[in-house]
């Protein structure tokens, strides 16, 4: 089954932008889906779209096969949000705010008490739950945000750039909750410009560029296409400077420092055979950049290379 | 069912809403109504003498309750959905299952359970000054609950089109205070030249504030039955005119 489900979705704002032209998405139920593109792409419209705050223009939106238009309170009953921006009111008390969102939902407080209870514990917030939202910390506001898209047991998820401004600690423990998640069965669509997180989380990907789904693929097969990757080596002792490092395709940073461009159908111990016979000790080996990273930026320079010429000659002859 | 529990989540974070602020929101029309009472009702009002039968404080008690129930029905609402829009909470209540007519009943609904929360307070505190009999509790009671509504919904709309602090300022400054002011709270319309009576009639306060006072002390400047017929059709109005906006998703949706 389809956990969601976009024909044709476009959305032109009042001003004339077109943040989205005939988008057509699919996301199977279970999925961990990433949605990623650049700043004013069109992910977050598409998101508030999905989630009734953003009309559309045309097009059609179903959650588990529910028409949002026909059928808005099912379908939105299937859907949980955590947006970008914080929103919900600095006044309240943690608890509140999960209680009245479950209200909101049709689930009574006497329900709701425990699943709050439940879900600050889980994410580290029951010590604050008498506390008002403003008092919290960047990473337990988000926190919170995402215990009151949980509240009444969505079974989507919709995560729009979670762990924006979060620590490397909290934003792993983060991946960690979520994927728990995700094998209980709530199916998770997540837009990020951590791509790292995109690449360890997400099994599917869509990327958007300019209002237009210009990618959509599972994830391996999306970076099997990676025809080329960088890695940095770090030398136990400084390189000679006579060395012949014969094919090597490589750029000496410093003394002790080199990055190494490997094509797709090199291999990694080729390269180090030739290292071993000059006697050279590799002490430690990185990418120089996210693997998704690379994809992304050739995808979006690509589709904006084509749009823009399109967009060229479509001036010139009007 | 789901909608019931819906509905008074909205009517509970509303009423914890205006108890958790009470310095803000209950606290003033105390000291204001106090005020009205000391200086127009005690020490200007014994010299002006009865009015329509009554002494002068016993007159303008049922409009200066009246005043504190309309302007906090209004003020409510208004503040606490444009906040709501302000700070985005409001989405939470736009993602859930929530339909608008019900976003628009708990809306309302607080601001009619602070009108009336705040009446209770300003008749208590008008205790100290006169004493109250009710001569026809139904209308007073149906006239206080119908005209909180009717100014909560205008409250609502206000906000669904401000788009800062300083628009949901400008009608209850320019247009409700002087309304209110001018709708006989402290005079019967007939003590004024027939041209000013006739201009009056088109206040929608005079309405409300004399029918209370019907349902108070007997005596009305218009028919009672006339200003239950207006208020009525004036809520109509108002709330297909509020749906038609969420609807529309005026200020809220892009």
């Amino acid at each position: 089954m389809k956990a969601l489900s976009i024909k044709n979705l476009s959305k032109t704002y009042k001003n004339g932008h077109e943040a989205l032209i005939n988008v057509d998405l699919d996301v199977t139920q279970g999925d961990f889906f990433a949605l990623l593109g650049p700043n004013g792409a069109g992910k977050s419209t598409t998101i508030g779209v999905v989630t009734s705050l953003v009309t559309k223009t045309a097009g059609s939106v179903k959650i588990f096969d529910v028409d949002l238009d026909k059928h808005a309170a099912k379908a939105k009953s299937y859907l949980g949000l955590v947006p970008q921006e914080f929103n919900f009111n600095g006044f309240e008390q943690v608890k509140h705010i999960l209680v009245t969102q479950a209200g909101y939902y049709g689930i009574r407080s006497k329900e709701a008490g425990p699943r709050a209870d439940d879900l600050l514990k889980q994410l580290g917030l029951w010590d604050k739950r008498h506390s008002t939202a403003r008092a919290l910390s960047g990473g337990m506001k988000r926190r919170l945000m995402i215990a009151r898209a949980l509240i009444h047991r969505p079974k989507l998820l919709i995560l729009d750039e979670p762990t924006a401004g979060v620590d490397i600690e909290l934003r792993r423990s983060m991946w960690l909750f979520l994927q728990k998640i995700n094998e209980q069965g709530t199916t998770i669509i997540l837009t990020t410009h951590y791509l790292e997180e995109a690449e360890n989380l997400c099994r599917n990907i869509a990327i958007i560029d300019r209002g237009r789904i210009i990618e959509n693929t599972n994830m391996k097969s999306l970076l099997n296409r990676l025809d080329k990757q960088t890695f940095i080596f770090d030398l136990k002792a400084p390189l000679p400077s006579d060395i012949d490092l014969g094919d090597i395709n490589y750029l000496q940073i410093d003394d002790t420092t080199l990055e190494v461009e490997l094509s797709k159908n090199e291999n990694l111990n080729a390269i180090f055979a030739i290292l071993s016979r000059q006697n050279i000790e590799v002490s430690s080996m990185k990418n120089k950049a996210n693997r998704l990273e690379e994809l992304f930026l050739s995808l979006v320079e690509k589709s904006e290379a084509t749009l823009g010429s399109a967009e060229t000659k479509s001036e010139a002859s009007s | 069912m789901n909608n019931w529990i819906a509905f008074r989540t909205l009517l509970t974070r509303e009423v914890r809403r205006f108890l958790r602020i009470w310095p803000q929101t209950l606290l003033p029309p105390a000291i204001t109504m106090t005020l009205y009472f000391i200086i127009f009702g005690n020490l200007i009002g014994s010299r002006i003498g009865e009015m329509g039968g009554f002494n002068y404080m016993n007159y303008i008690a049922p409009g200066i309750i009246m005043m504190a129930v309309i302007n906090n029905a209004y003020a409510n609402v208004a503040s606490s959905f444009y906040s709501a829009k302000f700070q985005s909470h409001i989405e939470e209540l736009l993602v859930a299952p929530v339909p608008n007519y019900l976003i628009l009943a708990g809306y309302v609904a607080g601001g009619i359970a602070r009108g009336l929360f705040v009446g209770l307070i300003v008749t208590i505190v008008s205790l100290f000054f006169t004493s109250i009999e009710i001569q026809h509790l139904g209308i007073t009671i149906s006239m206080v609950v119908l005209s909180a509504i009717m100014f909560a919904l205008g409250g609502f709309i206000n906000a669904m089109y401000a788009q800062s602090f300083d628009e949901i300022a400008i009608i209850p400054t320019f247009i409700l205070t002087p309304l209110t002011y001018l709708g006989g709270v402290f005079y019967s319309i007939s003590l004024l030249p027939e041209f000013w009576q006739n201009v009056s009639l088109f206040n929608p306060i005079l309405y409300m504030v004399n029918a209370f006072r019907y349902g108070m002390l007997g005596v009305s400047d218009i028919k009672v039955e006339v200003a239950f017929a207006i208020i009525i059709s004036c809520i109509i109005a108002l709330s297909s005119f509020a749906l038609y906006l969420l609807n529309k998703g005026t200020g809220l949706r892009n």
